[in-house]
């Protein structure tokens, strides 16, 4: 009963979020459409965007035709050296919780048993 | 869990495609630069493939084609060597990770071309080990018993 009430609310949860998500995709401009705030030189606040400068810039700066590479690894380094770093936090913390409770558990597990005995 | 029944179908499957998987994450890291991909990519390719050998085969086997004790100092090595190419960068007179001032062509865009493919060397190391890290660490009990 108490499974199948959950189940209802899940599917309930996951169309409402379905239901969000296509309403937000309208909200965005059509793709390759010059007159969007997205692909103007200037932003709504009169400062230069900066889409426009990787490309225009991107092959010249970077001799690499894969602007998506140039702009992750070159232009924004630092994002790419955070994200890295975070893959490693996850692993380690994996690595330290996982292996961390599994001795205690073996280790009461030895406790009973002794106990028992 | 207990040990089990190795198939030999599967196995077999497993054996020639993992090799294929693995060639192709390597060349989806190096052709970063021209074709779509990089180092988080390919690094996903490469622990697949050697994912798909722990699965198909024995646990054993897929211990002696990459040891579990490898995953975290792997997954470092890769991220120094990321903070290395910013810190080189920094070494010979530029900002960290400004790859223009590694010595490593003439032209400056070439530069910025080698920089970029160290880093994405070094992206794609940490994510494979970390990735089988992963994995073992939620298969380790398993290992064990």
């Amino acid at each position: 009963m108490k499974d199948q009430r959950l189940k209802i609310v899940n599917y309930s949860l996951l169309l409402i979020f379905l239901a969000l998500l296509i309403y937000a995709s309208l909200g965005l401009s059509p793709r390759g459409d010059l007159n969007s705030w997205v692909n103007r030189e200037e932003s709504a606040a009169h400062s230069p965007n900066a889409a426009t400068y990787y490309i225009r810039h991107a092959y010249h700066d970077t001799h690499s035709p894969n602007m998506v590479t140039a702009i992750l690894a070159d232009y924004r380094g630092y994002d790419t050296l955070g994200e890295e770093t975070v893959i490693l936090t996850a692993g380690i913390i994996c690595f330290l919780l996982l292996r961390r409770e599994r001795r205690k558990t073996k280790n009461s597990k030895n406790k009973e048993i002794k106990a028992e005995k | 869990m207990k040990e089990a029944e190795n198939n030999p179908i599967v196995s077999l499957i497993a054996s020639i495609v993992s090799p294929f998987i693995m060639l192709f994450g390597l060349y989806v890291i190096f052709h970063g630069h021209y074709s779509p991909g990089g180092g988080f990519q390919g690094g996903t390719l490469l622990a697949a493939s050697i994912i798909l050998i722990r699965l198909a085969h024995s646990s054993h086997t897929g211990q002696l084609q990459f040891p579990a004790k490898l995953g975290t100092p792997l997954g470092s090595l890769g991220v120094l060597i990321y903070y290395g190419t910013g810190l080189a960068a920094l070494w010979w007179g530029g900002q960290f990770l400004n790859y223009a001032f590694l010595p490593l062509a003439e032209e400056i865009s070439l530069r910025r071309s080698w920089g970029i493919l160290l880093v994405e060397i070094g992206v794609g190391l940490a994510v494979m080990a970390i990735l089988v890290s992963i994995f073992d660490d939620l298969l380790e009990e398993e290992d064990h018993d």
